[in-house]
């Protein structure tokens, strides 16, 4: 509400009598506080109530929710007036896990909860120490153990049968754990005093930034056999992580150096007046309050990330968005494509909303 | 050293190997070595590799016959063409839809920024829910989607005809046009140097007002310059403006202007992902306009559009337009994403050069060229636009 307040319209609506049914009141101002603004809310509900009622004919009431296994013919039969949710049930196994061995997609699902239950504790101001490095080194470790397995009696699962969910998640976490070093570093090197270090760092800055990702996941998966001595070639799963990696770097690199040069100078030099070394001073006094400035802006280019694993697809990686389009390859279930989009979107919308939404509360906490 | 005569220690020089000298000279000299030697592995390795699969580098290959189809570009283009004129072709597709997606998104992110701001409840809930249900979803999501449903639309004889000459079909979106020829162009160019002189002719009338604090209104030179010129010229000479329209003759149309599937669900997919973050710049440009200057220029009765234009907007723009530059590089960039519905950018046409020439290298290059290139275009206008509306500091 506080938007609305900002408009220089507000105070001419605040001046109307304060009197009468609360809901009536708050009608007058919200919506009908001159005549224009009445026909235009009138306009928007009758459109609104147009779109819930036509898309609630067609999600709901129209809908087929469940058929028998493998046989679409009842979703045939209302194709174009009712949504086919039972493609659903028949493939929410593929689209969230891919091809990994069926009996063994607890393994998955149990690192896919791994990973939410690391990302909840990493917001909560009480884990923000140094242990949560070891958090998110353990966790990992734990991630990667149950998903190739092959020791504790767990079966081996090569990652050319890895896909869906747990693909998305690994490409977006581990492009950020190791980007944001990597990051932190390219930022250092930008603003060192040493001009061959600083020339590095801006030109692989400049360079990354300047090309899409398609084109550098397109290097990763078709220079990067050139690159290797012949003979050694290794996953594309992991030379996609490599680009991600790559591109998470530059980008995470230029908000660090934002947050480094928001810390004070009078810092730099009560640190340099202790005696501390450059790194002991980064590490200890600088980078602490750097991060703590641009934790915002991290948050969004996190959100920016896990969309853009989705990016993948095209050079052919199971991640979720991939997974998803195979399953409608199938030609019982061609015609229902928009129903698994939806239902896809809505596991991304879910995990990035949850992250804007903390962005949000930080940024609040900070104003205040 | 003497404790009795504190001098500030001389600056240390490059040369002058103190101890942090030589540790930056260390930490240089580590940097530069790692650097060097990995690029001098990777390329020894390249070269290797390539002459065991006998490509060679450089590029001469472009002088070749490209042989790929093409089927929706600006320029003339066949098959025997070389791959200097494919690869050009895909740089005016990548500019086709950039260009006309910015100044799309531009003035619908601008719309639903300002919807976002209304005193109508109403508006403002349902562009904050457009702004957050689009920024959420991933644009390759939103692209596959928006082509599922181009697919999905009637065939070109049942199409849809929203408005009288307009048709939306599987074959895409089918408009009215109105044919160029030469002649037209001619119009169009006196319409152009006419909005030139208008831009002095401006400038001279804004220096009088300031001297002598008479406003001089500048629309009959608009009209004159911009209006009644081109039309006079294409009177005199005769030029004929017919509007082209489409027809449905046998399975598909003949005449209009016609936007291939892929081209309009990429252009509605980048206008309304990149309309969403737009909004949200918009919006918190108006926001940091004080209220006291909404105040002040309400006091001094100024017009309602009059304060909007010379109050509002010129201290709401220099927060608007820095990160309004990222959001047009991030389309430009986003566009290669076309390659994933095959509609044939630059991106896509140099990997299907890759693909049947091997030229990895420079293919890579080419593309890194082509959007360094636009960066920096961009980067250079909107510099150029931030400074020309920046904060003088007297």
């Amino acid at each position: 509400m506080t938007a609305i307040a900002d408009i220089p319209d507000a105070p001419r609506a605040a001046r109307r009598p304060q009197t009468g049914n609360p809901v009536l009141r708050w009608l007058r101002t919200n919506l009908f506080s001159s005549i224009p603004n009445g026909i235009l809310s009138i306009v928007l509900l009758a459109v609104l109530a147009k779109g819930i009622f036509s898309f609630a004919q067609w999600g709901i009431a129209n809908a087929v929710w469940l058929t028998p296994a493998n046989d679409s013919s009842a979703c045939k039969a209302v194709r174009g007036l009712g949504a086919c949710w039972a493609i659903i049930p028949e493939k929410y196994r593929f689209i969230l896990f891919g091809t990994y061995p069926f009996d063994e997609q607890w393994r998955p699902a149990l690192a896919v909860v791994l990973f939410i239950a690391l990302f909840y504790l990493s917001t909560r101001r009480a884990f923000w120490r140094r242990e949560l490095v070891f958090l998110w080194i353990g966790t990992l470790a734990l991630i990667s153990l149950l998903m190739w397995g092959g020791v504790l009696g767990l079966s081996f699962v090569s990652q050319d049968r890895w896909g869906g969910l747990p693909v998305t998640l690994i490409l977006a976490t581990f492009g950020l754990a190791c980007g944001f070093p990597l990051g932190i570093l390219v930022a250092l090197g930008r603003r060192s005093k040493l001009p061959a270090v600083r020339s590095i760092s801006v030109l692989y800055v400049e360079l990354i930034r300047g090309v899409p990702l398609v084109s550098l996941l397109f290097m990763a998966s078709v220079m990067f056999p050139l690159f290797m001595p012949s003979g050694f070639n290794i996953d594309k799963l992991l030379r996609a992580q490599i680009a991600i990696i790559l591109f998470a770097g530059a980008y995470l690199a230029e908000i660090i150096r934002g947050g480094l040069q928001a810390v004070p100078r009078g810092q730099y030099e009560a640190a340099d007046a202790l005696g501390l070394s450059y790194w002991r001073k980064h590490r200890l006094i600088v980078l602490p309050q750097a991060i703590r400035h641009v934790i915002p802006p991290l948050v969004n280019t996190f959100i920016a990330f896990f969309k853009d694993t989705s990016l993948v697809l095209i050079i052919g990686i199971f991640d979720l968005l991939t997974t998803a389009k195979t399953a409608i390859i199938d030609p019982a279930w061609q015609q229902f494509s928009v129903e698994v989009y939806i239902f896809v979107a809505a596991i991304y919308f879910v995990f990035c909303f949850a992250m804007s939404r903390y962005s949000r509360s930080l940024e609040a906490g900070s104003a205040r | 050293m003497t404790s009795d005569h504190p001098r500030p220690p001389p600056r240390r020089r490059f040369f002058a190997f103190g101890r942090n000298e030589l540790n930056g000279l260390f930490w240089q000299v580590l940097v530069v070595g790692i650097v060097v030697g990995v690029v001098a592995f990777l390329w020894s390795n390249t070269v290797t590799n390539l002459s065991a699969r006998r490509i060679t580098t450089g590029f001469a290959f472009l002088g070749r016959e490209a042989g790929m189809p093409i089927s929706d570009s600006l320029l003339a283009y066949n098959p025997r063409d070389s791959y200097l004129w494919a690869f050009i072709v895909g740089v005016a597709n990548t500019l086709r839809v950039a260009v006309i997606g910015i100044v799309l998104a531009t003035i619908l992110g601008a719309l639903i920024g300002i919807s976002r701001l209304s005193a109508n409840w109403l508006l403002s809930r349902l562009a904050a829910v457009y702004v957050e249900a689009l920024r959420d979803i991933p644009l390759l999501l939103q692209l596959l989607f928006w082509y599922v449903l181009m697919q999905a639309l009637p065939a070109a004889r049942a199409a849809w005809r929203p408005v009288e000459g307009v048709f939306l079909s599987n074959r895409g979106l089918i408009l009215p046009a109105i044919p160029l020829g030469p002649m037209q162009l001619w119009v169009l160019g006196t319409a152009v140097l006419g909005c030139a002189a208008l831009y002095v002719i401006r400038r001279w009338l804004i220096a009088q007002q300031m001297r002598d604090g008479k406003p001089r209104p500048a629309w009959p030179f608009a009209l004159g310059l911009v209006v009644m010129l081109p039309v006079a010229v294409s009177l005199l000479r005769g030029v004929s403006w017919t509007i082209e329209w489409p027809e449905l003759r046998g399975f598909n149309f003949v005449g209009g202007l016609t936007l291939a599937p892929e081209y309009f669900a990429l252009l509605i997919a980048l206008v309304t992902y990149t309309s969403a973050f737009i909004a949200e710049i918009v919006r918190s440009g108006i926001q940091s306009v004080p209220r006291g200057q909404w105040d002040a220029a309400n006091a001094l009765g100024l017009r309602r559009s009059f304060m909007l234009r010379q109050i509002i907007l010129p201290q709401a723009l220099r927060v608007i337009v820095p990160p309004m530059t990222s959001q047009y590089l991030n389309l430009t960039k986003n566009s290669s994403l076309a390659v994933a519905i095959g509609y044939q950018d630059v991106v896509s046409i140099a990997n299907t050069t890759l693909n049947q020439t091997g030229q990895a290298i420079e293919a890579i290059a080419l593309i890194m060229a082509v959007f360094l290139t636009i960066s920096l275009g961009i980067s250079f206008f909107m510099n150029w636009y931030n400074s020309r509306i920046a904060l003088v500091e007297r």
